[in-house]
């Protein structure tokens, strides 16, 4: 079946499911937002350890999906893989550091012989939650305004300057993008305690929590926003594949992919709803209405890099290095493989909804911190 | 070519070892843990007898505290292709980075998914789809194993592939030649089976000291019974899978067999050396290998050809040629790779003049199959002059070898016995060969990682065989930043795992907790 399609549709089809990896990712980044409220919303021990074991059921699927998202695009789109991770490497090595430590921190955190102290574990799940989030912001903010590399005939890297990749911080716009996803993560974090945790002093900080967090997001999110729509974006010609700059290029991309710009309306839509329900409505299901929301309008911020003739990693030093779905995609043969890999994705998330279901049947709250003999 | 920073390479690779070395202490033991842990709890559900759910809680408490670290080394080396190894990322990431992202979509998430019921489910769903869960761990740990191995499987014997001049790259051509390469399918059974063992050692061992302290008897009891059951067809699986690597080795990397065994002049009717001392290089260069040898006549023509009279190259025959056994020089293939490199630079300006017509006649020549097996097959080769560069580390790929083999008879013999004693009914009384079984538990430790050596020493100094040297596929960086992240990561891992067995050793000391009492 998928012989049948183009080399093009192919990049497509792979740059979508990229981008959808990457929008769940920033879902699941509740588990970060989360680790950085814990002394913000725990006052004692009891309460700490609650919200600690209620994250530590979840962590595995950011951190899955994060190393899932990085096979994918190495699949899918080699020459960024390479550009990106060679390049920028200061950037994802911090990344990346941030979850090394944040890997052990549960299993290790209470646990007698731990040679750290329990308190070092804390900060290493605080600086996973922070550093983590603003980075991979940062990060995924260059797509729209570009890094400073240029690749030889050989397709080798050669990044200009000795920051490698941390310069991006410097710039405005991928700084806020950076805070958006760090308060947005807070965001999350508290609406998966209101949804999860089951205790009364829990819920009335998660709220207020939720207030103080979402005012910043929104700040540094239409920040972005706005100013992404105006801004000069990547644009290539089909024809010949030679980049160019063009003025408000992503405002046109959203014009242009009226589809896009619907999923990005609903998405936001989805986001607030979730956080009005649960402040005015005094629901516990908001974390679905805002995380289905993260996940739409994340989407559809990838597709706006890399849809209808743009460059996803451009090259602000050397406009032709510039990466697209076209030029850094791998053969139309390995997309084809992959794509019937990608078969198996439905199945994947069945499994992980069903098992999510069964596990949460029952909340986290003092009784089941007493009953459970595997304790974090 | 352009001037090479060696600090570079060296550091590059001195952290990807180091890397996958950590890595490498935790993995194994998941890989084989979750089996044992799937088998005591199935005869929990089966029997319904608690004893054996204290059993398997207990042993599901360490692979959780081991498991945690496993996870977080393993991150890092997926994503260091990237960072450090750009170059290669580049030439062979259509192909490469196929079984990494099949590995996360197929068998991470499927580990990861189902290891919260295991630790958390007990109370929370049924009987069986708990233990369903548990398999469902098991299965997941070792298929991530497999993905993993395809990947590196390839990048010792590179199958299913052709290079495209128009992107500079190597593209997949047969997903099924990568996935079922001998190579693949042989050092997958082969892992695994090493981590099974190293699992079973472990859980022996632990055991062992609970006999001694006289604590716990019926866990451990029943605990060696299984691990030496399961350690002892694994070993045996293990030796045979040694025999297939050895067969592959030969056939796809005849300079890594030799390093193995420290042989220079190759022969027919080749000795084995089961215990050996090599000599100085100059004196091993000169045909006198070894300072002292036991050798077993013949074995090791049969051991890598299955035939006592086949001619085994050696490392001389291999740098300088041997006309009368068809085997070029290391020189030659020199030359041949330069050809290659030749003409792929010739492409490049066509491309950049917009000549068409050379264009398409250089794109032919790499569709030739003459090209392909003449020049292109050696293109690695263009990338250094000196033919020394090509040849591995012989003293540590010998060495290692050895001891990964020796202490594999060993294991053997060590699962066999505690079977004996575990069916007679004598284990609690034989105090000296459970003291044995402690002080082993770090052997298959040593010997898993001697494998690794082997493995990937000796292949230096190949990204992939043949193809991209070291120096050729590294990332362009200043070597000061990748030699901070060096030790940023030997520090971390070093205090991880310092705590990691703090805490292992806290908790095999608890022991077991009592069912009943907390619900």
């Amino acid at each position: 079946m998928f012989e049948a399609l183009s080399h093009l549709d192919l990049q497509h089809y792979w740059w979508i499911i990229v981008s959808l990896l990457g929008s769940l990712l920033v879902f699941l980044m509740f588990v970060q937002g989360g680790q950085t409220l814990i002394y913000s919303i725990g006052k004692d021990e009891a309460e700490r350890t609650m919200l600690v074991n209620s994250l530590g059921r979840k962590w595995e699927f950011t951190f899955t999906t994060l190393v899932t998202f990085g096979g994918a695009f190495f699949a899918s789109f080699p020459l960024f893989y390479a550009t990106s991770f060679g390049g920028a490497y200061w950037v994802w090595i911090l990344i990346l550091f941030a979850f090394i430590i944040q890997a052990v921190s549960y299993e290790f955190r209470t646990k007698a012989g731990n040679f750290l102290g329990k308190r070092t574990y804390e900060a290493f799940l605080f600086i996973n939650g922070a550093v983590g989030t603003i980075l991979i912001g940062t990060a995924v903010g260059t797509f729209f305004t570009g890094s400073q590399f240029q690749l030889n005939e050989m397709n080798q890297v050669i990044w200009e300057g000795p920051a490698r990749g941390l310069e991006a911080a410097l710039n405005i716009q991928n700084l806020a993008l950076g805070l958006a996803v760090f308060f947005l993560a807070r965001v999350l974090g508290t609406l998966y305690f209101i949804n999860d945790v089951d205790d009364e002093a829990i819920l009335t900080r998660s709220k207020k929590q939720l207030v103080y967090n979402t005012i910043p997001f929104l700040v540094f999110f239409l920040f972005f926003t706005v100013r992404l729509l105006f801004i000069k974006g990547f644009a290539y010609d089909p024809g010949n594949g030679e980049v160019f700059l063009e003025k408000g290029k992503y405002l046109t991309n959203l014009l242009e992919m009226p589809l896009v710009l619907l999923v990005f309306v609903l998405g936001v839509v989805g986001v607030l709803a979730g956080i009005l329900l649960t402040l005015l409505k005094s629901s516990k299901k908001g974390i679905w209405f805002t995380g289905t929301g993260v996940v739409l309008a994340v989407l559809a911020l990838f597709l706006l890099a890399g849809f209808n003739h743009t460059a996803f990693y451009p090259s602000s030093f050397d406009l032709q290095s510039s990466l697209t779905i076209e030029n850094a995609s791998s053969s139309k043969f390995t997309l084809t493989v992959m794509s019937y890999v990608s078969l198996a994705v439905p199945f994947v998330f069945a499994y992980i909804w069903y098992v999510w279901r069964a596990m949460n049947r029952k909340k986290m709250n003092r009784k089941e911190l007493e009953t459970e003999d595997h304790l974090y | 070519m352009q001037s090479i920073d060696w600090a570079v390479v060296d550091w590059s690779r001195g952290q990807f070892a180091l890397t996958a070395m950590y890595h490498w202490l935790f993995v194994p033991l998941t890989l084989g843990i979750t089996w044992i842990i799937a088998i005591m709890e199935t005869l929990y559900v089966k029997t319904g007898d608690p004893e054996w759910k204290k059993i398997t809680k207990f042993w599901m408490k360490l692979f959780g505290i081991n498991f945690a670290i496993g996870v977080a080394t393993g991150i890092i080396l997926e994503f260091e292709f990237g960072t450090n190894w750009s170059s290669y990322s580049w030439f062979v990431g259509d192909i490469f980075g196929a079984p990494l992202a099949v590995e996360g979509i197929m068998a991470f998430f499927m580990e990861s998914t189902f290891i919260a019921v295991m630790f958390f489910g007990w109370n929370k769903v049924s009987k069986k789809f708990h233990l369903a869960s548990t398999w469902l761990v098991a299965i997941g740990a070792n298929l991530s194993a497999l993905w993993i191995l395809v990947a590196n499987a390839w990048m010792q014997n590179p199958v299913g592939t052709a290079f495209n001049p128009d992107m500079a790259r190597n593209e997949m051509t047969s997903f099924w030649e990568v996935l079922f390469s001998p190579v693949a399918i042989n050092k997958f059974l082969h892992t695994i089976g090493s981590g099974f063992v190293l699992a079973s050692i472990f859980v022996i061992g632990i055991s062992a000291w609970f006999l001694l302290k006289k604590r716990e008897t019926r866990m451990a009891l029943r605990s060696i019974t299984i691990a030496s059951v399961f350690g002892l067809l694994s070993s045996l699986h293990l030796a045979m899978t040694g025999d297939g690597s050895a067969k592959q080795v030969a056939s796809v990397q005849p300079v890594k067999l030799a390093a193995m065994e420290g042989l220079y002049e190759g022969t027919e009717r080749a000795g084995l050396v089961a215990i050996g001392i090599l000599n100085s290089k100059e004196k091993r260069e000169s045909g006198d290998e070894y300072l002292f040898k036991i050798e077993l006549p013949n074995l090791l023509s049969f051991m890598a050809y299955g035939d006592v009279d086949h001619f085994v190259a050696g490392i001389n025959d291999l740098k300088d040629g041997n006309a009368a056994q068809g085997i070029p020089s290391i020189g030659e293939k020199i030359a041949r790779g330069k050809v290659a490199r030749q003409t792929l630079t010739d492409f490049k300006n066509a491309q950049d003049a917009g000549d068409k017509v050379t264009m398409d006649e250089i794109r032919e020549r790499f569709a030739e199959q003459d090209f392909k097996d003449n020049y292109f097959r050696y293109f690695g080769y263009g990338f250094h002059d000196d033919p020394e560069y090509f040849l591995p580390n012989v003293p540590i790929t010998f060495y290692s070898f050895h001891l990964m083999v020796g202490l594999g008879f060993y294991f053997i013999v060590l699962f066999a016995l505690f079977l004996f004693f575990a069916a007679r009914g004598e284990l609690p009384r034989r105090k000296f060969w459970l003291r044995v079984a402690l002080w082993t538990i770090p052997l298959p430790y040593i010997a898993s990682q001697a494998g690794w050596i082997v493995a990937e020493v000796g292949r230096q100094p190949w990204t992939i065989q043949d193809l991209l040297p070291t120096v050729a596929a590294v990332t362009k960086i200043d070597a000061g930043s990748v030699q901070v992240t060096f030790w940023l990561f030997a520090v971390t891992f070093t205090a991880l795992a310092i705590a990691e067995v703090g805490i292992m050793v806290k908790a095999i000391k608890k022991g077991p907790k009592t069912e009943g009492g907390t619900k």
